[in-house]
């Protein structure tokens, strides 16, 4: 069984499959700021049900969305602590319902969106800011990546926390933190690479240059 | 076949304030189908391979691929080098096969779900039709390194460049990957540690400190390649 999470695709046709992805992101965006502006508990823990209620609705299994949601966990309880400790319990209720509603929801987004349809949409959608210098292309391709990191750097952390783990450091956080670090931005770089050599991101020039063109 | 032509080049690099050359003296024209690069770790094989794909520019001298400088139009060049690195984690950049492929697609194929059926079936025709839409990190070693080489071969390169694509692999998909890469109607450098798959090139380059130390026959380039190591 596959856990899902932030950035994996889970093929369907529900509903929320068959909204565009220009259309889903937009109402996605409001949602979320809906979700920050409601005040309480209850009002953030009902976000949190709604939520769960339109990943459900998506044919995306709550036990697959439990072991994704699982490595977020930690954060959110640090989070919940800390509200805890300054604001008093409904603070932490309300702390962690939201960021739950908001991830959830974000979680079913990426799984009802291709992200190849997300790249169209959001070149399409920022077509108008081209005069004003922005890189359409490029920052799709960006947003993309960022979403697909999340699985990728989540893979690198749960590498990492075994190596410490294998070498008898699992309660250090320097052990833990400085390579998943290093991994990280060794990705990211070993990713500018892969794009480097599929010419994604190469500035568009004539389609091909003939065997033998002049050179310049 | 495309002509590779490599005139005088010298690759070096700022370690730590001092200049280290990577390769240096490097003439050669490949026009062969199958071409190997040999050499012990950090001999320069890598670079060389990545010269040809202009992920690594010459401090001096010129990369041309039929008559096209590298250095100076490398947009054009990538669209007819595809490039398949060592570990295909690095490579693979999108979340499944299917959108992974229909990334390397987008530069030519316009239409959303013209990509989609486009990628799906250049998977198929890899034998991972049924493995379109599950997470690239779910695949095995093999299938991803499949996958690298189906994203590559999705634009239909001229040339196809792989560095020591089948180091990571276990014996069976040794065997898969390089079959496949051989077979390929692309011509194709390879740049490996496996001399079995080297001795069937047309052509292979031992490179040593930086420098082509042989070059020949993939046969008495291989047997060159032993020779040197046992000293």
């Amino acid at each position: 069984m596959r856990a899902v999470s932030l950035g994996v695709h889970h093929p369907g046709s529900s509903p929320l499959h068959r909204i565009p992805a220009g259309p889903k992101l937009a109402l996605l965006i409001g949602y979320g700021i809906v979700v920050v502006a409601l005040r309480g508990p209850w009002p953030a823990t009902t976000a949190a049900g709604v939520s769960l209620l339109l990943a459900v609705s998506a044919g995306v299994p709550l036990r697959e969305l439990w072991r994704g949601l699982r490595p977020m966990l930690l954060i959110v309880a640090v989070l919940a602590g800390f509200q805890v400790w300054q604001r008093g319990w409904p603070a932490a209720v309300e702390v962690a319902a939201t960021v739950l509603a908001l991830v959830v929801a974000a979680t079913t987004f990426t799984a009802t969106t291709p992200t190849d349809r997300l790249l169209d949409a959001i070149t399409r959608g920022l077509g108008p800011f081209r005069r004003f210098g922005v890189r359409p292309e490029k920052v799709a391709l960006s947003f993309s990546l960022m979403i697909a990191a999340i699985p990728r750097i989540a893979a690198i952390a749960a590498e990492t926390r075994d190596a410490a783990r294998a070498r008898g450091l699992e309660r250090s956080p320097r052990a833990y933190l400085t390579p998943l670090a290093i991994r990280t931005v060794a990705q990211a770089h070993a990713t500018g690479e892969a794009l480097h050599a599929r010419g994604l991101g190469d500035d568009e020039g004539p389609r091909d240059l003939a065997p033998g063109a002049p050179q310049a | 076949m495309a002509h590779i032509e490599l005139d005088g080049v010298e690759v070096t690099a700022t370690t730590t304030g001092a200049d280290v050359s990577i390769l240096r003296d490097i003439t050669a024209s490949l026009t062969e189908r199958r071409i190997a690069l040999i050499g012990a770790n950090g001999s320069g094989k890598s670079t060389f391979a990545r010269l040809l794909n202009g992920l690594v520019t010459a401090s001096s001298g010129h990369v041309r691929i039929d008559g096209v400088d590298v250095a100076e139009h490398g947009s054009a060049v990538r669209r007819r080098v595809g490039f398949v690195f060592t570990n295909p984690a690095s490579q693979l950049v999108m979340p499944t096969a299917v959108e992974d492929v229909a990334l390397s697609l987008r530069r030519d194929v316009k239409d959303a779900r013209q990509r989609d059926v486009r990628a799906r079936a250049v998977l198929e025709r890899f034998g991972l039709g049924h493995r379109a839409d599950t997470s690239v990190h779910a695949l095995s070693g093999g299938q991803q390194q499949l996958l690298a080489v189906a994203g590559v071969l999705a634009t239909h390169p001229d040339v196809v460049v792989a560095d020591e694509p089948t180091t990571l692999l276990d014996l069976a998909n040794t065997r898969l990957i390089g079959d496949l890469l051989l077979g390929l109607d692309q011509q194709v450098v390879l740049a490996t540690h496996d001399l079995d798959l080297a001795a069937r090139c047309d052509r292979a380059l031992v490179i040593a400190d930086g420098r082509i130390d042989f070059d020949g026959p993939a046969g008495d380039a291989v047997a060159h390649y032993r020779e040197q190591s046992r000293r």
